[in-house]
């Protein structure tokens, strides 16, 4: 059995006196897409937040590639990673907003090579050349050279889809993606994402977009109340939920 | 079901513009003002603008304003580097770093900037020898207060240490004026602290900073005239010297003012093209110069944009 890309052992995490992960465990297997589905505060998104450390968990344990993230283990203590350390972790693992957080002062083309040039230390012209390839991938080389208040919504979130994929992450999270836009702009996002999956990148994608859920991917995992409920095949977890839990929400989605 | 169309006569009626007296009698009574104002400053001979023009270029008065311009110049460079370091602190997570960031604001913005000065220019009285050593150890040199503190060091200190204080503020408005998930995207692409703040915030933070630093600089124009006290022969201080001796106040008050507007001036007009340059990217109205291949069809643009002028738009990368 290979190591999965993620390996999350009973996480969690509080927000004051407000437990949001209440031990949440799951392996992510290298090429799968797994979609995380739930009513909003169920904790899905504190979760992707919890696999680059953008959050820290309160308690369990957690690996990217067999590297565990955020700690280091000496005998029974984790002791804290330092910044510098979490952040050479967090260039392993793309990312992807809701609110696309592109940088508004760079073009296009600027925030595909800022990962690259100032992460990465690659050379700016072969940052540059790939750069042009990824916005090409996303449809978007005309682009190159516009600031993203000149781009519409769906055409933002492409130039953050190249942007994080400029870093070559072994694993990316979408954090509700698609929920930002206009409904008639979804679809290029998500073709995007479409053919991110055909090349066999490993995606962790919270969404509610249940049609790409069961087309796209290859487990569901349903959470509520920071709690990991049921996880399976897209159809069988869409179509004949076991869980009650389940059911409710998707009948009220479906409705 | 066909489209209704329009009649003539419910299509093309043409608009009047709203006529408002009341605003015409306003621009009457400001423009009648101006010219009272104009013909009183040409006719009173009180004005002297004779002695205005012989002292304008006058060397003493160049001299001084050349020291204004200095002293205005460094001040603010020293002011803004320690106001960056001062809001950077007073975000930081250390506790320590931030209240002393804080105290170092409280102290400067609230005691008076003529009290600072005089309390730098007379500083030997307080600490008669300055030493270079370890603390409680041995010393390595020592120099006297008096000698290091010339007025115009004492002048710089207290104009830069209390800009520093305002500066603090304003950087730090800038940068919380910067949402959140900039910082997290920063993070989430590997990025430390310090590249995120150079490389992502502090770019963004400029377009808050910039207006009120132009305030700043033009007021810092002005509090150097406050340095007199201390002897420091800035522009006021220069004309002062002169009208002593020839008991010509009017006019050569009026000689420094120009001066001041003058620079104001040149000082606004700067302010306007750093604001253009930092404002890249926030004007989505103004289409970027789009590149020669952007203006074919959309669906094939992807691959012409490659196949056509990646020299091109690599320099403008560069």
């Amino acid at each position: 059995m290979k190591e999965p890309i993620v390996r999350a052992r009973d996480i969690r995490k509080s927000f004051g006196n407000v437990e949001v992960l209440k031990g949440i465990s799951l392996d992510i297997n290298a090429g799968e897409v797994a979609c995380l589905l739930g009513p909003s505060g169920s904790g899905k998104s504190t979760f992707l937040r919890c696999i680059n450390h953008l959050e820290k968990i309160d308690g369990g344990q957690l690996w990217v590639q067999g590297e565990r993230i955020g700690y280091r283990r000496s005998g029974n203590k984790l002791h804290e990673l330092k910044e510098h350390e979490t952040a050479k972790q967090r260039a392993h693992v793309g990312m992807v907003f809701q609110q696309f957080n592109l940088f508004p002062h760079r073009t296009a083309l600027e925030n595909v090579i800022e990962g690259p040039t100032v992460v990465q230390r690659i050379p700016k012209e072969q940052a540059i050349e790939e750069g042009r390839q990824l916005l090409a991938r996303v449809g978007l080389a005309d682009k190159a050279n516009h600031y993203p208040g000149q781009l519409s919504g769906g055409q933002q979130q492409r130039v953050a889809i190249a942007r994080s994929l400029a870093l070559k992450p072994s694993v990316m999270l979408f954090d509700e993606p698609t929920s930002a836009l206009d409904p008639e702009l979804v679809g290029e996002v998500l073709d995007v994402m479409r053919s991110l999956a055909d090349s066999g990148m490993t995606m962790i994608v919270v969404t509610h977009e249940m049609g790409f859920a069961k087309e796209v991917g290859n487990v569901v995992h349903f959470m509520a109340d920071g709690q990991l409920v049921e996880s399976g095949d897209p159809h069988q977890v869409l179509e004949d939920p076991r869980e009650p839990r389940t059911q409710a929400f998707l009948s009220k989605v479906l409705a | 079901m066909t489209l209704y169309q329009a009649t003539e006569d419910e299509k093309g009626l043409s608009i009047v513009p709203a006529r408002y007296a009341g605003r015409w009698v306003m621009a009457g009574v400001v423009v009648l003002g101006v010219v009272l104002l104009g013909y009183g400053m040409v006719t009173n001979q009180r004005f002297q603008w004779d002695v205005v023009g012989e002292y304008l270029f006058a060397a003493p008065v160049m001299s001084g304003l050349a020291n204004t311009l200095l002293l205005t110049a460094v001040s603010m460079a020293i002011g803004i580097v320690l106001g960056i370091g001062v809001a950077v602190c007073r975000l930081s997570p250390n506790p320590i770093l931030s209240s002393a960031a804080w105290a170092y604001s409280w102290f400067f913005r609230g005691t008076p900037l003529m009290v600072q000065l005089l309390f730098w220019f007379f500083m030997a009285a307080l600490v008669p020898k300055l030493v270079l050593g370890v603390p409680f150890g041995p010393s390595f040199f020592e120099i006297s207060t008096n000698t290091l503190i010339s007025p115009f060091t004492a002048a710089l200190l207290g104009l830069a240490l209390n800009e520093g204080a305002y500066m603090g503020e304003i950087v730090r408005s800038g940068i919380r004026a910067i949402p959140v998930g900039q910082t997290e995207a920063a993070k989430a692409m590997g990025m430390s602290r310090l590249q995120t703040m150079r490389r992502v915030i502090l770019p963004q933070a400029m377009r808050v900073i910039i207006p009120p630093t132009g305030n700043e600089t033009i007021g810092m124009l002005k509090y150097t005239s406050l340095v007199i006290v201390i002897g420091y022969s800035e522009l006021l201080t220069s004309v002062s010297i002169i009208y002593s001796r020839t008991f010509q106040t009017i006019p050569l008050l009026i000689v420094a003012a120009l001066w001041y507007l003058a620079v104001t001036a040149v000082l606004s007009v700067g302010q306007y093209y750093v604001e253009r340059h930092f404002e890249r990217g926030f004007t989505p109205h103004k289409a970027a110069k789009p590149a020669a291949a952007a203006k074919a069809a959309p669906v094939h643009a992807a691959a012409v944009a490659l196949a056509s002028g990646p020299e091109a738009e690599l320099e403008k990368v560069k």
